[in-house]
């Protein structure tokens, strides 16, 4: 791998993410509801609230004002929370690793878990096996995360005697199988949609490559079935279940945010949420920002495994 | 047609597809109850006779009111992938044609609408507008454009340079008449899948930020406000989460497989 096209790619990136830090200012600051309103409530008078909006800079044009907030991102400065009174790249730095211990999870587990089902739903293809894997995919596919999560609660956490708890997190290295029985529910909603999803992708790519010319080749040459598996068809069938799960990562930053919602984790979702109630625009601002990276990163990642894996793709 | 019903996943798809849209065209008046009526004898019932599907805490007929959210719930993706769709295939059509500095202008805009998360970008959006169908339905709509202006492009840039297109240039076709009658009809099948494949996700976004307090108000019966509402009570009657529920996973599944089945009529070559 060439360090030029690892350099062409991260430079495309840092233009996207410059043009979405537009995006979040924009969308952030033109629709109604300013910060200084935020702050003061519906009832404040107009003296207080243009004396607030010269301190907080909000009389400055919109392209002055961007440019002081984006110099400040450059510097790790998201500046206050209007609502906590905190920095906020102490608030949201906290949920940050709250939620990546929740999206980790899942995405282990369900790497785990899909790609064995869509192997296994290509090789009885037309099956019985093959029909129930299907069914389940697309009924997983079909389900919100609030149905469930919903669902879930009511089989696994009847009041009466809950078999895992309902809401809450604890951290992972005070108490490790507490945290293991907290983190159950939650990535079991985020992990069936995911599941679904990567199982299908698995399972259509197999059945392609079961069916091309050098898989025929190898049985034609009398290797053995197991072989011709595990050395010429899963290997070919991996690197769209990589396009897949990197594309699933949106999947998995939008799902948090429900997920965690419902089930009182406290990660950056579920400060979002309650960010966007209260209008506390250095946090969305900051999250909106974070979530993005670690998508575009995870975008770059699978793009560069994808170029291992598959020898085909030129690093053009 | 007949293509599309001989495959299991077009026939089951087409079906369910036609019993939600039945339900959201005349669903209030198939409705055996009034959706608000009160049955205080029987509240968080399971299903019986008298009441198919169960009631909720004040005795409301449950059936009644999932066929009384069906239009706000179905009609809403409708509308909102419609909306979408085509604000999306306008702008990608115009970069496709356009090509060069236009194109590519465009095109990074697009990518960086694109690198935030959808729901992430709805929400932001529906809390902006201030929550309610309307505000949410244009939320979603805008969510969808860069996606559906991306397939539009891509179809357009693949449909450009085939043989009929070339031998419409050779004849010295004017350029409105290559775009509209050689490109664009050529170029539809790829964005009319991927809009079908679109209203399940809008059905269940909608149906999120319903659920989320951000879309749908009481006392509107759209299927997701219902789930929030029943959540005080899922312990005593899990019914009256499960068949709001249900009925949101048998539309987007029908959409779904309708789409794939659409799909593989219009692309043969990708049969799986």
């Amino acid at each position: 791998m060439s360090l030029t096209y690892l350099l062409r790619r991260l430079g495309a990136v840092l233009i996207v993410l410059a043009i979405v830090t537009v995006a979040v200012f924009v969308i952030t600051n033109v629709l109604p509801g300013n910060a200084a309103l935020m702050i003061l409530g519906e009832n404040a008078t107009a003296e207080n609230l243009s004396a607030l909006e010269r301190q907080l800079g909000l009389d400055r044009p919109l392209p002055v004002q961007y440019l002081h907030w984006i110099g400040g991102v450059l510097q790790g400065d998201f500046g206050m929370s209007l609502r906590l009174r905190l920095p906020v790249s102490e608030v949201v730095g906290s949920a940050f690793f709250n939620s990546l211990w929740l999206a980790g999870i899942v995405l282990v587990a369900v790497t785990l878990i899909a790609i064995p089902l869509g192997a296994l739903a290509a090789l009885t293809r037309g099956t019985v096996v093959d029909a129930v894997i299907g069914v389940f995919s697309y009924l997983g596919t079909a389900l919100p995360e609030f149905v469930t999560a919903t669902l879930l609660l009511v089989i696994f956490a009847k009041p009466e005697n809950p078999i895992f708890p309902a809401g809450g997190f604890v951290a992972p290295f005070d108490d490790f199988p507490g945290f293991l029985r907290h983190v159950v529910l939650p990535a079991a909603t985020l992990g069936l949609i995911l599941m679904a999803h990567i199982s299908r992708q698995v399972r259509s790519e197999m059945s392609e490559v079961l069916a091309s010319d050098y898989v025929r080749a190898a049985r034609l040459k009398g290797l053995s079935e197991r072989r011709v598996i595990w050395r010429h068809t899963l290997p070919n069938s991996l690197a769209p279940a990589v396009a897949v799960i990197s594309l699933d990562i949106g999947y998995l930053l939008g799902g948090i945010i429900v997920v965690e919602e419902i089930f009182a984790w406290p990660g950056l979702g579920r400060l979002l949420i309650y960010a966007l109630q209260n209008r506390d625009l250095p946090v969305i601002q900051a999250i909106t920002l974070l979530l993005a990276v670690v998508y575009a990163l995870s975008n770059l990642l699978a793009d560069l495994v994808i170029a291992k894996l598959d020898p085909r793709v030129r690093y053009a | 047609m007949r293509k599309l019903l001989s495959s299991p996943s077009g026939l089951i798809g087409s079906l369910l597809l036609a019993i939600v849209l039945t339900a959201a065209l005349f669903g209030p008046w198939l409705a055996p109850y009034e959706p608000q009526q009160f049955h205080a004898q029987s509240r968080l019932q399971g299903p019986s006779l008298q009441f198919l599907l169960g009631t909720d805490q004040y005795g409301r007929d449950l059936l009644s009111r999932i066929l009384n959210g069906a239009p706000a719930t179905v009609l809403f993706g409708i509308g909102a992938t419609v909306l979408g769709v085509g604000v999306g295939s306008i702008i990608g059509v115009i970069a496709g044609v356009a090509g060069g500095r236009t194109d590519s202008i465009i095109m990074r805009i697009l990518d960086g609408m694109l690198a935030m998360p959808e729901l992430l970008f709805t929400l932001l959006i529906v809390t902006f507008l201030g929550g309610g169908t309307t505000q949410a339905l244009l939320a979603v709509a805008v969510t969808f454009t860069p996606g559906m202006a991306r397939v539009a492009r891509s179809s357009v840039l693949s449909v450009r340079t085939r043989e009929y297109v070339l031998a419409a240039i050779a004849r010295g076709e004017s350029q409105n008449w290559i775009v509209f009658r050689e490109v664009l009809p050529n170029a539809l099948g790829p964005v009319i899948v991927e809009a079908t494949i679109r209203v399940s996700f809008a059905i269940m976004i909608g149906a999120t930020l319903g659920f989320l307090g951000l879309g749908a108000q009481p006392p509107s019966t759209e299927w997701g406000l219902m789930v929030a509402e029943a959540r005080q009570f899922m312990f005593r009657n899990p019914w009256c989460v499960a068949m709001p529920g249900l009925a949101i996973a048998i539309t987007a599944m029908g959409f779904n497989l309708f789409g794939d089945a659409l799909r593989d009529v219009f692309d043969p070559k990708r049969n799986h």
